[in-house]
């Protein structure tokens, strides 16, 4: 019982925080159709801004997490305005390329600014040491992270479902052509969604960063888990974002608990079965 | 009929010497390039030989992604399984005659090309990728649970192949192992250049300019792919038989996404869909990459993402497309 309860908590923590950064990820390949291998990256940039925001600057969490989110956004409209934009509607081929090379980029220069070593992101006391739920304890970051989560869905489907800029995003999601001869401004919509997309990347990867460590080759590492979020659970599907995350959260920290030798087979292996039972992802639409 | 027959040498006579002279001259120039490596680094021919074990992988790559269209990020599955299969023949079953591992590597790698294509062909477009992603670990995984046989994250020692043809042994300065992998890659490279432009060349080049089309044209497009893929699994898997027998040891970095991502990379430096970017491609960064990793191995990731997004933006064909262009465009003024 003890087993099930740590592993159900675990498997949530990670789910939550992998929904948390590839959510965005999710939404804005469903709207441009880009295959970005450079997502990790910035929920990496996140997690440097916030420790060293943290550590040499002296700020609180709550700051951190501010500065860190909102420096992670200034550094990706140059990246969006002059990379990003020229690979819109490019074969996958090339999409591919060019944000593996972003992502290397990234790694190269994080190494260089910041040296290889593990950077920790100091929690406030009230996030440190476990929760009492009465009959068992959880860490508290790890409670943490799973409101995080929650919270982003919440704010998402309610973004999404009830607003206006919601209707625009799901119409150009769509079809930007009909959606842009109706005389909604894509261009405006998808500026607004890269930026969302990059700010949630950097706020997962800071709260995340206790279960994903921060380190220079952190962009490589995960690169590939968001991106098979992204597939498992459909490309531009909110709620088929959150069910791959629990899924596969739940697999994988399965997996690491009872049979640790086998590392990430059964990830794997149920990627695999997934995509290939549904080609456009589990609540993905046709294409 | 009797026309017919006329008419057909005519044409091939056109245009028959053309391809043949362009074969030969780029036969003859990976050999001179070959002899010049063998005279200049006598002391490094180790890294020639991994140059030419990596160029039959990105060879194999080339078939799959430059003539089929297939975007795949983890082709070094097929490159390691034959890797494992030839060293696993050597060390486990005691079959060390150079010749026969080779066929070995090359029958594991098409198992695994079978297995991977028919798994791949499943999806398209970004679930295709997500699948061959997938694909390298789970590959990567199982070769290090499977330690009995394969020698876990340890490697796989204890290969060590007889001399070829049981005349020239492998010696320390890797010389029979140099001349060994050249013949092996020239070989290989004949062969794909018959292959591609052989009607079933065609056929792929057709399918991935117009899948549609060519399945209305009553050609199969899965089963065509999947033969392309062994194919290019058999390929690769020379490559990892190569790199088993001249490196002596099998190690899990042969079946990683990261081998997948670079072969990729290589590919893409050269051009697609021409076989002579695919070596071009492999010599430049592998040389490229020794030169600058002996430096500052983070500085060598920093300039390949830089290439990377340069490639890209300005020469999106490629070393070898932008210079036949270049030298289109040159032939054109005149």
């Amino acid at each position: 019982m003890q087993t099930v309860f740590s592993v159900g908590t675990d498997a949530l923590a990670y789910g939550m925080v992998l929904f948390v950064i590839s959510i965005g990820l999710s939404v804005t390949m469903g709207l441009m159709r880009v295959v970005n291998l450079a997502h990790g990256a910035f929920a990496m940039i996140g997690g440097y801004i916030a420790s060293y925001a943290a550590h040499m600057l002296g700020f609180g969490y709550a700051v951190a997490i501010l500065l860190a989110v909102a420096g992670t956004i200034l550094i990706s409209i140059p990246i969006e305005r002059f990379l990003f934009r020229r690979i819109y509607g490019a074969p996958e081929l090339t999409q591919v390329l060019m944000t593996i090379g972003i992502t290397f980029c990234v790694i190269g220069i994080a190494n260089y600014v910041f040296g290889p070593t593990l950077k920790t992101i100091p929690l406030p006391d009230m996030l440190r040491g476990p929760v009492d739920l009465g009959y068992r304890s959880i860490a508290a970051h790890k409670l943490f992270a799973i409101a995080c989560g929650v919270v982003v869905a919440g704010a998402l489907w309610f973004l999404i479902d009830r607003t206006a800029f919601g209707v625009k995003l799901r119409a150009s999601v769509d079809n930007a052509a009909m959606a842009g001869s109706l005389g909604v401004r894509t261009r405006i919509v998808y500026a607004v969604s890269s930026a969302v997309a990059v700010g949630l990347a950097a706020f997962g990867g800071i709260v995340g960063a206790e279960l994903l460590p921060i380190e220079p080759y952190y962009a490589l590492r995960y690169m590939v888990t968001f991106l098979v979020v992204v597939s498992v659970g459909g490309a531009g599907s909110i709620p088929g974002a959150l069910l791959a995350c629990l899924v596969l959260g739940a697999i994988d920290t399965t997996g690491r608990y009872l049979v640790p030798e086998y590392g990430e087979f059964f990830f794997y292996l149920a990627v695999i079965t997934i995509v290939c039972l549904f080609p456009n992802g589990l609540l993905g639409r046709k294409r | 009929m009797a026309a017919e027959q006329t008419i057909s040498p005519a044409s091939k006579a056109t245009s028959g010497p053309n391809w043949l002279l362009r074969d030969l001259a780029g036969l003859a120039v990976i050999l001179v390039l070959a002899g010049i490596g063998y005279l200049l680094f006598p002391n490094n021919l180790a890294l020639l030989t991994r140059i030419t074990a990596i160029a039959l992988l990105v060879l194999s790559l080339d078939l799959v992604t430059g003539y089929c269209g297939i975007a795949t990020l983890g082709h070094a599955a097929l490159f390691g399984a034959g890797a494992y299969a030839a060293g696993i023949a050597a060390a486990h079953f005691g079959i060390t005659d150079p010749i026969i591992m080779v066929v070995i590597g090359a029958i594991g790698g098409a198992a695994a090309g079978l297995l991977a294509g028919a798994i791949m062909l499943r999806g398209h477009g970004l679930a295709q990728l997500v699948l061959s992603i997938a694909i390298v670990y789970l590959f990567h995984e199982t070769a290090n649970k499977a330690s009995g046989w394969t020698g876990g994250s340890d490697g796989l020692a204890g290969i060590s192949p007889d001399p070829v043809f049981g005349l020239f042994g492998f010696d320390l300065w890797g010389r029979t192992a140099y001349v060994f992998g050249i013949v092996l890659l020239v070989l290989v490279f004949l062969l794909l250049r018959v292959l591609v432009r052989s009607p079933f060349g065609m056929l792929c080049r057709g399918i991935k300019e117009d899948p549609v089309r060519v399945s209305a044209m009553g050609a199969s497009v899965n089963a065509t792919l999947l033969r392309m893929y062994v194919i290019s699994g058999a390929v690769a898997g020379v490559g990892g038989a190569l790199n088993a027998i001249s490196t002596q040891v099998v190690g899990l970095d042969s079946l990683s996404f990261t081998t997948s991502a670079e072969a990729l990379v290589m590919l893409v430096l050269g051009g697609t869909g021409s076989l002579y970017g695919g070596l071009i491609g492999t010599l430049v960064f592998m040389w490229f990459e020794d030169f600058v990793s002996s430096i500052n191995p983070f500085h060598w990731l920093t300039i390949v993402g830089a290439l990377l997004i340069a490639v890209v933006l300005f020469a999106p064909s490629g070393l070898y497309g932008t210079a036949v262009q270049l030298l289109q465009r040159i032939r054109d003024k005149r």
